[in-house]
């Protein structure tokens, strides 16, 4: 699981990383953790603008929006931003459900997403 | 794993705490029973996200990711709606005072949110005396709370 490729980095104008999640379900404790770590790693180097992009995501549990709120933690210590994009609309329910699209700054597109970077 | 049956209709299975083995023994079986008997993506949907947390919550919270222990999970899976069992090896739990996560105090905390996605997906939630076994009855066609 942990060698199994988990996420697309894109380098992105200036410092913003577009961060694709591969899975199509991110339900596994083990994944979920190695996700994590994986941008933990991101910030550790110095990143501290993140746009994840769900489109590739059709299955998420309670312990992937764990998982998202501890990044979000981790950037808001080093004064950074994540951002949320390409969310399809039932993943989206969950967000809703969980009131965490009030939590999270969510968009429909990542060009929309990373225009927000910009200004 | 050991399989019983105790009604025609009712499959039930006991498995060891552990999550693929939850996912290959009964998540997947069930989604494909699901899809066999017609059940749309949104149902089906549904009943993976509920599952996937009932599941979680026994494997981590009601046996402590103790691989020694087991869960029980029977289902019925009728033309009308999908009846799900899940029972863990603890002590149970008082499922009126776990905290409401959409909270302002608790919505950033990490975890908590996987009995409110359950009672969001499923028509009807409700749990043994005890605390440990969740009965989850999805009605098919009924759309989640948002």
């Amino acid at each position: 699981m942990e060698n199994q490729r988990m996420l697309e980095v894109i380098v992105t104008d200036g410092e913003v990383r577009l961060v694709k999640f591969v899975p199509s379900r991110i339900l596994d404790e083990i994944q979920i953790n190695t996700i994590g770590q994986q941008v933990i790693s991101l910030i550790d180097e110095g990143v501290t603008k993140i746009v994840f992009d769900f489109s590739n995501v059709d299955h998420l549990s309670s312990s992937a929006l764990g998982m998202l709120i501890t990044i979000k933690k981790r950037l808001d210590n080093v004064g950074g931003t994540m951002k949320l994009c390409n969310i399809q609309p039932q993943i989206f329910q969950v967000f809703k459900i969980t009131r965490l699209d009030k939590l999270f700054e969510i968009y429909d597109t990542a060009t929309e997403a990373l225009t927000g970077f910009n200004q | 794993m050991q399989e019983t049956s105790s009604h025609k209709n009712i499959h039930s299975v006991i498995i060891k705490n552990d999550m693929q083995l939850a996912r290959s023994k009964v998540v997947e079986p069930v989604i494909a029973k699901l899809s066999a008997q017609g059940y749309c993506k949104q149902d089906q949907f549904a009943i993976r996200l509920g599952l996937e947390e009932a599941l979680s919550n026994a494997y981590k919270h009601g046996n402590k990711c103790d691989p020694k222990k087991t869960i029980s999970v029977k289902w019925l899976i009728d033309k009308d709606k999908t009846i799900i069992w899940v029972k863990d090896c603890g002590n149970g739990f008082d499922p009126q005072a776990v905290p409401d996560p959409r909270e302002n105090g608790n919505i950033e905390k990490p975890s908590g949110r996987g009995l409110l996605l359950i009672r969001a997906y499923m028509s009807e939630v409700s749990f043994n005396e005890q605390g440990n076994e969740v009965k989850m009855v999805k009605k098919r066609g009924e759309k989640s709370e948002s």
